[in-house]
Parts: structure tokens; C-alpha cells; sequence
């Protein structure tokens, strides 16, 4: 349980890079801008890659009708998203080190990882759902109305990952560095519960025999 | 008038002889066409040049900036001269940079650019320039390309041995062409002679911000100091100057001031002098001269006139000026980047006389002097001279050097640059130019490093080398690859006005130092509207002024009312916009003056005085987006009685 436990303590600790790396970041290119715009979003807010670069995108955006990118203190996420990171890193890191001092047992990790996707998974809808809104809910007196070849009203909605075209902009949303720190964390926590197991299953069977 | 015609024969005599030699360099040519000229100088779509060139204007007052092969020009930077295009010399912000001692002069004759040196390489903090007229020197900043300080020159007249660098940008050097009186005073013409003076004055530069300042004046004898260049290495520390019309005549000067045999290169020991002045010498005299300084946080130059001058007499200094008897006129004075060689280009001479620094120290060791003149020693020709360049062409100008042991010297009447080898004065190779080349530059020419890839013609005369244009032209330049042992002619453009001299400088020293915006938070211009919130009018007495801004794509405030005929209104605009390359214009119906460019984050002002009753339009000069066309707005001036209060509004119907 040895080296389960210390991988579940690194994993839950690999999440506290969200506090310093952009969980999502998404890069805009267009033939104007062969360096793109770009925003890192952040569990506590969205920030631009260049300094000036949000407030670019709110510039352009105010073309098609689209509100502005939220303020930290304009959504209730950024203020959320912190306390539950640190929640669960807090309670990722005492699972690990109970598990370490064989208070509590692998099915204990396998719960904060079904419990942390579980969180991941309602953040992704959340924020796809913030960027659904972002892209569809237009100011009816933009400068710019336009519409598909079948006559409906075009949105800007970028994509959750991979690329989109976007009138002349090239949309690129991936994971971040904390995305990634989230990720490999959350793998490693898997791999715990699955030495938890194996341990524990090897044990039952010892004790069978 | 007999002297004049049998000189003129004569040189057209020389002119037939050389101009067979040159014939035979073109033919030489012909290979560097056959070995992909054309590749050589092509820079791909979206790819950049090797070098920035920087062209003076000559009498465009201006600074242009070029690429390196390629011959494209980026970039007219403003200087000395009014510039429509972006408001330079119009705006409120602007005028006092073209503030003198003689008022506000728009325009200047802008000659040789030199680039600041640290430890006497190239460091492209900033680039100097002189203007010619109305003795100037001019400060650029190479962050933002724009003119950042113009400092005045008293005391001189036709600033022409100028704007030339020491290897640590201690001083910029700007020495007199034309003799004058000092102080200037009611007296006849006729006597020049023994009465004017010729002013070198060394401007120090400090370390930091490159701010500019008089140090002193050295008062030398009423020649004409005609082109200069500073000692470098083992000769650092002293200056030297090309003279002409020694004979100090003042008028028919081509015929009168070509007389003596041989004029002078003056050597400066200007450090002598620095701890002279240092020690309390010199003498304070009054003058006057206006030091115009830009400022990149309010956007706003402020003109100052100084009132004194520090003058030094030489011959009060023992030991710090010596005469360098040189032939015929010499025009260029170019210092070799060891130091070691001083050549004055004799532009009367058929040979190229080149000096030898470490035998007129020996020289001034041994006190071998050969007369004086107006108390300053004249040492001996002989023991100065290194070597002499024999025959190499006709018209010898200005001569610049590769690093590499070799000088390439431009020859305005047989027209033609000829290189040659320091030390042995051999003739190594000749390649005509299109026509009749004044100066020369390889990057980094006036340096201990230069980058001697490429070689520049600078031609004065450019008749059939480009589609016709009627009878007044721009001026062409040549570009030569010199890396190997011949040089070859690789391509030919125009270049805009008439540069006389340039300095070039690898690119990746400038690229990443060179601005993209002006932050708006450090925007301190008195009249910035630095949100839209900021925007407002504001009347005191018949002075109006608006404080606007500009975003993609409408002006803030973009209805304005209450204007009266009569009135002074100053449009204040700030274009709020902090994205690279997004310039909003600004153009006012029937201004008398010009428009205004205003780049991300700065703040300019235009002033208009509305003379007649109506609705007037306004609008933005630069296509700044996809509802560019859409960017404007309208004045409503009233008579001069009417008591309509302001008012202004964006949006409101």
C-alpha cells in the first residue's frame, strides 16, 4: 500500500497546479493576426496570453453582438472552482497519507478519483454550457448579423477541444498546462487504486490459500 | 574665368582616361548576373531582411528606413521637416521639435545618419542625424522609430561635418561648413578672412537616456569644415576633420577655395579639451539655440531656449589641434576601423592620400612642424603619410572599409567604386556605378566592427535608370555583394529625396526592441481621455477643447455642438486601442494644417479654427477596420454670437 498511497498523495498534489497554470487555454489566429489572440481560463478567472489580448477579443467580439469576456467577480465558477480544487487536493493528500498508515484502504482513492471525475465532468458542462451562451446569445444590435447559407442566424460558440473556423479566426481550444497537471494527477490517482488493488487482491489471496 | 575653363578641360581630359578603366570593370560585372543576382537580393514573402539601412533624406529633412537586400523601404521617419502623413511638425504635440533660435523652421537638409556605439560597436540604441541648414542635430529613438530630441547648433552654419559618433556615444560631433562671424555681426563680406570662425562643436550624450547637451565649442580658424570621423582603438579619443577653402576666400568659391595645393585634415585631440573644460577651461559666451525634447509618456515635446555656450580657443590648449596637410579639397575623412588610417579624400587629387595616426603621434613627438597656421601646428605631409593610393580614379569622395583589410572609395567623376588594399595601396578591384556616386556605406562603416557583406551607392544622378518620370526624379542607390574578392553589382533602387549618407545595422540588434503599442496606462498627456468616461469638452474663452477618443470604429464624442466661428478648437484624440497595427486618423473639413495618425495608446492634438457657420464633418484617415468607412462624425459651428451651450453625445438619437 506503500507506493500506492504516495502516488495518491503526488496525484492529489499535481492539482495545485491549476492554481498557477491555465486549466483551458484557447488561441483566435486570423489572417490579421499572425500572432493570435489568445485567453487562458484559469479556475479563477480568464487571462489573456498577451497583456492586452482579452481586451482585443472583447474589441472584436463587440462586432457580432457578443458580451464581454466575465470579469473574475462576474461568475460565480471563479470563486467556486478554487475552493473546490483545494477541497479536493486536501482530501486527496489525507486519503493518501491514511492510506499510508493503513487507516483507510485503495477503495478509498478510487472513490476521490470517481468523485473528482464526477466534479470534472459537471465543470466541463458548466463551462460548455458559459461558452454555448458566450456564443449564442447575441446583442440584437450588432454591428454584424450573420447567417448560415440556410438563412439561420450564425454563432460563435468556440470549441470545447480541438479547432473551429469562426468567420476569419481559426479557433484552437486545448488543455492547459494545469489541464494537463489535472489530468496526469488524476492518472496517477487511477494507477494508486489500481496498486491498492492488486496489493489488496494479492493479500485476499494469500489469505485464501 | 580662364583658370575656371582650363580646369574644366582638364578634368575632362582625366575623365576619358579613367572612364576607359571603368569599361573595363563593367564587363568584369556581367558574371554577378550570370550567378543568380536576382536570388541574392530576393527576400521571400513575410520574410525579413538581413539588414535595416537608414537612408538620410537629404533635403527631404527626413530619415528613411530600408531593408538589406532586398531594397524595400519600411519606413520615412520625420525629422527636421513637417510630415502631413502622420501630423509630425502640425500636431500641438509636436510643433516645438521644429522650434529654433530663427522660429519655427519646417524643414531641413538632413545628411549623415549615424548609429550610437558601445565599446565601438554598433548597439542601435539610437540613430543621430544633422541637419545641414539650420544646424541641428537630431536624436531617433530606435524603439519607436521616431525623432525623440533635436538640439540646435549656434555658432555654425551649414552643419555638415556631422552627426558622427564616438565608440562609446560619449559625444556627437557637428562641425561648421561655412565660416561665420562669432557672434555674428553687421560686417563686410570682404573680411572673412582672418575674422570668421569655424565652430566644432562636441554635444555629449548621456549614458542613459541619450539626452543631448552642448559641452563645447572649439573656436578653429574660419575654413570650411567639411566631413569628419571620430579615432577608434588605439586612436579613440581624438576627432578629425576634413577642411576646404583654407585659402578663406568668400566668393567664386569653386575657383577661389581650389587654389592651394593642399588643404588641411585637422586633428582633434578631444580629450585633451574634455579635461580642459573639465579643469574649468573654456570661455562662456552668450547664445542662443533651442533644445527640443519628446517625450513617450505625454506624447508632447517641450522646446527650451538655452542662452550660453561654452567656446574653447585652441591654441589655448596646447596640444590638442594639429594640422594634417592634405591635397586638394578633401571631402571625406574616414578612419579605418583599427584606427590606424585616416583618408582624406581628395576631391581634387587623382590619388587618395591616407595618413598614418602612429606617425603623427611620432611626428607631434618630435615637434616636426612645418609652420603654423592662426597659432595651431601644421605637421609635415611626409611625416604623416602612410601611403598614397595611386591613380585609383577621378573625384575621390568618401571611402568606407570591410573588417577585413580593405577600403572601397566612390569616385563622383569617373563614377565608379573602387577597392583597394590598406597597407600595400594596391587596386583590387573597380565597378561602375549609375552615376555619379557621393557616398558609400557597408553596415557598421563607422565602427571597429563593421559587416562587410554588403556595399551602398549612394548616386547623384540617376537619369535612364528607372521608367521616366519627367524631369525631377528620386535618387537611386546600388547594392554591391562585397563578401567576395570582386565586387558585384547586384541591384539597383530608388531611394527617396536625396540621401547623402546612411548607416546600416544587422536586424536582429533592432527587431526585438522595437515598440508595438503605447500602453495606455502610461499615458500622462494632460489631455488624454484614457477611458471613455474621460471624453468631455471644455471652454475657456474661445478656446475649446475636446477631449476625444477613438476604438473600433466610432470617435468619442462623435455629435458635437456649440462651436462658435471664431473659435480655437483643439481635438484632443487618444486612440484607446491596445492591439499592434490598429492607428486610427484623424481629418477635420477645411483644417488648415493636416491630419493626424495617432497609434495605439498615444494621445495627439489638432487644431481647428472654424471660420464658417454650419454641420462639419469629421472623420478617421486610416482604414482601421471593417467599419472604418463608418468612422465619423459632425461639428456644428454656430455665429460667433450664438449662445448654443456645448454639448456633445455618442449613440443618442
Amino acid at each position: 500500500m506503500k507506493k500506492a498511497s504516495i502516488l495518491m498523495i503526488i496525484g492529489s498534489l499535481l492539482l495545485l497546479g491549476l492554481f498557477v497554470f491555465p486549466l483551458w487555454n484557447i488561441m483566435l489566429g486570423a489572417p490579421q493576426y499572425p500572432e493570435p489572440l489568445g485567453m487562458n481560463i484559469h479556475i479563477n478567472g480568464i487571462r489573456g496570453v498577451q497583456e492586452f489580448d482579452i481586451q482585443n477579443i472583447d474589441g472584436l467580439n463587440h462586432y457580432i453582438g457578443m458580451k464581454t469576456l466575465p470579469k473574475p467577480d462576474e461568475m460565480w465558477e471563479f470563486s467556486t472552482f478554487p475552493l473546490v480544487v483545494g477541497g479536493m487536493v486536501f482530501l486527496g493528500v489525507l486519503i493518501g497519507l491514511l492510506g499510508l498508515f493503513g487507516k483507510v484502504s485503495y477503495k478509498w482513492f478510487v472513490g476521490w478519483f470517481v468523485l473528482m471525475s464526477v466534479l470534472g465532468l459537471l465543470g466541463m458542462y458548466d463551462f460548455n454550457a458559459w461558452m454555448t451562451d458566450y456564443g449564442t446569445d447575441l446583442d440584437p444590435r450588432a454591428i454584424m448579423k450573420l447567417t448560415h447559407p440556410d438563412g439561420t442566424p450564425m454563432t460563435y460558440k468556440p470549441p470545447l477541444l480541438g479547432n473551429a473556423k469562426i468567420l476569419n479566426f481559426n479557433v484552437t481550444s486545448l488543455p492547459g498546462v494545469g489541464g494537463y497537471l489535472l489530468f496526469v494527477g488524476m492518472l496517477l490517482t487511477l494507477v494508486a487504486s489500481y496498486f491498492g488493488w492488486k496489493r489488496n487482491s494479492i493479500k485476499v489471496n494469500s489469505e485464501t490459500n | 574665368m580662364k583658370k575656371y575653363i582650363n580646369l574644366f578641360f582638364g578634368l575632362l581630359g582625366v575623365f576619358a582616361l579613367v572612364t576607359s578603366c571603368g569599361n573595363q570593370g563593367k564587363s568584369a560585372s556581367s558574371g554577378a548576373l550570370s550567378s543568380g543576382a536576382a536570388d541574392r537580393v530576393y527576400v521571400a514573402p513575410g520574410e525579413y531582411d538581413e539588414f535595416y539601412a537608414f537612408f538620410s533624406g537629404g533635403y527631404t529633412g527626413n530619415l528613411t528606413v530600408y531593408g538589406l537586400p532586398s531594397g524595400r523601404m519600411f519606413k520615412e521617419i520625420p525629422v527636421f521637416s513637417q510630415f502631413p502623413t502622420n501630423g509630425y511638425g502640425y500636431s500641438e504635440e509636436t510643433k516645438p521639435m521644429l522650434n529654433t533660435s530663427f522660429g519655427f523652421v519646417p524643414w531641413d537638409d538632413a545628411h549623415h545618419p549615424d548609429i550610437s556605439q558601445t565599446n565601438g560597436e554598433l548597439d542601435g540604441r539610437w540613430i543621430f542625424i544633422n541637419g545641414n541648414n539650420t544646424p541641428r542635430i537630431a536624436r531617433i529613438d530606435l524603439t519607436t522609430f521616431e525623432t525623440a530630441e533635436i538640439i540646435e547648433v549656434p555658432n555654425s552654419a551649414g552643419n555638415h561635418s556631422s552627426s558622427f559618433i564616438i565608440e562609446n556615444t560619449e559625444y556627437v560631433v557637428a562641425g561648421t561648413r561655412f565660416a561665420v562671424p562669432v557672434p555674428q555681426r553687421d560686417m563686410p563680406i570682404k573680411d572673412y578672412k582672418g575674422n570668421f570662425k569655424g565652430a566644432l562643436s562636441f554635444i555629449s550624450v548621456a549614458p542613459k537616456t541619450g539626452r543631448m547637451d552642448i559641452k563645447f565649442q572649439l573656436m578653429m580658424p574660419g575654413f570650411n569644415y567639411d566631413l569628419s570621423h571620430p579615432g577608434r582603438g588605439k586612436s579613440h579619443g581624438w576627432f578629425f576633420f576634413t577642411t576646404y577653402n583654407t585659402e578663406e576666400a568668400s566668393t567664386l568659391m569653386e575657383v577661389n577655395s581650389s587654389q592651394n595645393d593642399k588643404d588641411f585634415i585637422a586633428a582633434v585631440n578631444w580629450k585633451k579639451i574634455e579635461e580642459y573644460v573639465n579643469n574649468g577651461g573654456g570661455t562662456i559666451m552668450p547664445a542662443e539655440y533651442a533644445h527640443n525634447v519628446y517625450d513617450d509618456h505625454t506624447h508632447t515635446a517641450t522646446s527650451t531656449m538655452k542662452k550660453e555656450v561654452l567656446t574653447v580657443d585652441p591654441t589655448k590648449v596646447p596640444g590638442a589641434v594639429y594640422f594634417l596637410p592634405t591635397p586638394k579639397s578633401p571631402h571625406g575623412c574616414d578612419v579605418d576601423p583599427s584606427g590606424e588610417y585616416i583618408v582624406g579624400n581628395g576631391k581634387l587629387s587623382a590619388d587618395l592620400t591616407v595618413h598614418s595616426f602612429t606617425r603623427m603621434l611620432e611626428a607631434i613627438e618630435n615637434e616636426k612642424f612645418d609652420g603654423e597656421a592662426y597659432g595651431i601646428p601644421i605637421l609635415k605631409f611626409e611625416d604623416v603619410l602612410a601611403g598614397v593610393v595611386s591613380q585609383p580614379g577621378l573625384g575621390p569622395l568618401h571611402t568606407e572599409f570591410d573588417g577585413k583589410g580593405n577600403a572601397y572609395t566612390t569616385f563622383f567623376i569617373s563614377s565608379e567604386v573602387v577597392k583597394w588594399k590598406l597597407g600595400t595601396w594596391e587596386v583590387l578591384d573597380r565597378q561602375p556605378s549609375y552615376y555619379s556616386v557621393g557616398h558609400g556605406m557597408i553596415p557598421g562603416g563607422n565602427s571597429q566592427k563593421p559587416f562587410g557583406k554588403y556595399y551602398i551607392s549612394m548616386n547623384k544622378i540617376t537619369k535612364d535608370r528607372y521608367l521616366p518620370v519627367g524631369p525631377e526624379m528620386e535618387h537611386s542607390a546600388q547594392l554591391y555583394d562585397i563578401s567576395g574578392d570582386k565586387m558585384e553589382l547586384l541591384y539597383d533602387f530608388p531611394t527617396h529625396g536625396e540621401p547623402h549618407y546612411a548607416a546600416g545595422i544587422p536586424a536582429e540588434k533592432l527587431i526585438a526592441n522595437s515598440k508595438k503599442i503605447f500602453k495606455l496606462s502610461e499615458n500622462k498627456h494632460p489631455y488624454a481621455a484614457l477611458t471613455a468616461n474621460d471624453t468631455k469638452i471644455e471652454r475657456d474663452g474661445k478656446d475649446v477643447h475636446i477631449y476625444m477618443s477613438t476604438i473600433r470604429s466610432h470617435f468619442t464624442p462623435d455629435n458635437i455642438e456649440g462651436i462658435k466661428v471664431g473659435d480655437k478648437v483643439y481635438f484632443h484624440i487618444t486612440n484607446q486601442e491596445q492591439d499592434f497595427d490598429v492607428p486610427h486618423g484623424f481629418a477635420m473639413i477645411g483644417a488648415t494644417n493636416a491630419e493626424l495618425l495617432i497609434v495605439p495608446g498615444q494621445t495627439k492634438t489638432l487644431l481647428w479654427e472654424p471660420k464658417k457657420v454650419g454641420v462639419w464633418p469629421f472623420y478617421c484617415t486610416d482604414f482601421c477596420s471593417a467599419l472604418h468607412q463608418e468612422m465619423q462624425g459632425y461639428v456644428r459651428v454656430s455665429p460667433a454670437d450664438s449662445d448654443l451651450e456645448l454639448s456633445w453625445s455618442l449613440g443618442e438619437d
